[in-house]
């Protein structure tokens, strides 16, 4: 499972398409958006945190369907399913490669990005905390999407369909996090849900994905 | 689209799927396999398998060490390196495995059969892109398998020149095309 972790760590950095296309798409999202909704600094430091969370989401579902797509066209899906690793652990070993290529960078950027609207430092910390506990989420949740449209042409579109809805708890209390230091409210409830949402997907997924790769490979 | 069958294969025996296109060789080898479930019957493995079809899994980023070290660390670690020799890869051990061609390609799909330490191998088409030289490298492989205790099931176009029970698909083609997908399998 290790070795299924790192094979995919090291695909996705030569392949290129892993984290660099991530972070420079959420850097494009965060500049867009003072064009979409004027310069107002007051403003933009309101909105600032919820822009970022949903940026750092929409990143997120770039790289998703290559998660099971890629082993699924050429064949080594079939050689994992059998091989002496169950599907639950392939699924874990590349959510957790998708995690380390895909969210860590999202989560290590979006304080940085945060410079660029201003942002005090106790609001950017936040920020990274609730990316932190809030993006496995979003990885385990995406793989288990792609799972599911695996086999389907064009699933990329399919996939963005069945996961956003799914991604609404994460992005409800990641922001809510990122939000209550600049509304004088209190982060703990909010953070400990989202790790909730994290934990439960974490325990219930694993065999939900696996389960759904075992129907798609027939 | 199959029914009524039943087989058995043993340490150093292979077995040949025979039939037309589209009569359910494949399905029948990822049935084995564990891929598929069959409408009725059971299928009992004594043994772990190694299955290759007809795309080998390989990654072209990465070498074709590479590929074959991450496979081997999945069956338990052995060394990658005799495979690669027995399979004339040791040259190209270090490029990556999208430029190889085709038939270097299976090659080095065949090789992943090696350091799986599988007793089992189910094989669909193993033949294919091999040229007549690499054919005859592979039947030397699987004769050695055989010999070292272990099994084959594999289905195959061409006359393989080895020894092992064939059975015809055609023997047990469903009538009516009700979808009954039904044998027996028993693997000691």
């Amino acid at each position: 499972m290790i070795k299924l972790f790192w094979r995919d760590v090291t695909l996705a950095v030569r392949s290129g398409g892993g984290f660099g296309l991530a972070l420079i798409f959420f850097l494009i999202v965060v500049v867009l958006v003072p064009f979409a909704i004027g310069s107002d600094q007051i403003m933009l430091s309101k909105v600032a945190p919820g822009v970022l969370w949903l940026g750092a989401l929409l990143a997120c579902l770039l790289s998703l369907d290559r998660v099971f797509g890629l082993d699924f066209e050429d064949g080594t899906l079939d050689l994992l399913a059998t091989s002496p690793i169950p599907l639950e652990g392939v699924y874990l070993a590349k959510v957790a490669a998708h995690w380390l290529t895909t969210g860590l960078p999202l989560t290590l950027a979006a304080p940085i990005y945060g410079l660029l609207f201003n942002l005090d430092f106790e609001v950017r910390q936040l920020l990274f905390l609730s990316l932190l506990f809030g993006t496995p989420a979003l990885s385990l949740i995406g793989s288990f999407g792609s799972s599911l449209v695996l086999g389907v042409k064009r699933g990329g579109l399919l996939l963005s369909l069945l996961v956003l809805p799914l991604y609404i708890p994460t992005l409800i209390f990641g922001a809510q996090v990122a939000r209550s230091a600049a509304i004088g409210q209190n982060f703990e409830v909010p953070l400990v849900l989202i790790s909730i949402v994290s934990l439960i997907t974490l325990a219930i997924l694993p065999f939900a994905a696996a389960a759904a790769l075992r129907i798609n490979l027939r | 689209m199959l029914h009524g069958m039943s087989f058995s294969v043993s340490h150093g025996e292979a077995l040949l799927i025979r039939g037309e296109n589209g009569i359910g060789k494949t399905s029948l080898l990822r049935c084995i396999s564990g891929l598929q479930a069959p409408k009725s019957g059971s299928i009992e493995l004594s043994q772990t398998l190694a299955y290759a079809a007809h795309v080998d899994g390989i990654k072209g980023s990465l070498s074709v060490m590479e590929n074959l070290q991450f496979w081997s660390h999945i069956y338990g670690g052995s060394n990658p390196k005799p495979a690669l020799e027995t399979y004339n890869l040791s040259d190209f051990a270090q490029r990556p495995a999208g430029n190889l061609s085709a038939g270097q390609k299976r090659r080095l799909g065949l090789a992943r059969l090696l350091v799986s330490g599988a007793k089992l191998w189910v094989l669909d088409e193993p033949t294919v892109s091999l040229d007549a030289k690499n054919v005859l490298l592979f039947l030397r492989v699987l004769r050695d398998h055989l010999d070292g205790g272990g099994a084959a099931v594999l289905s195959s176009h061409i006359d393989l020149n080895i020894k092992m029970k064939a059975i015809d698909l055609i023997n047990f083609k469903a009538l009516k095309s009700d979808g009954n997908f039904e044998f027996m399998e028993l693997l000691e």
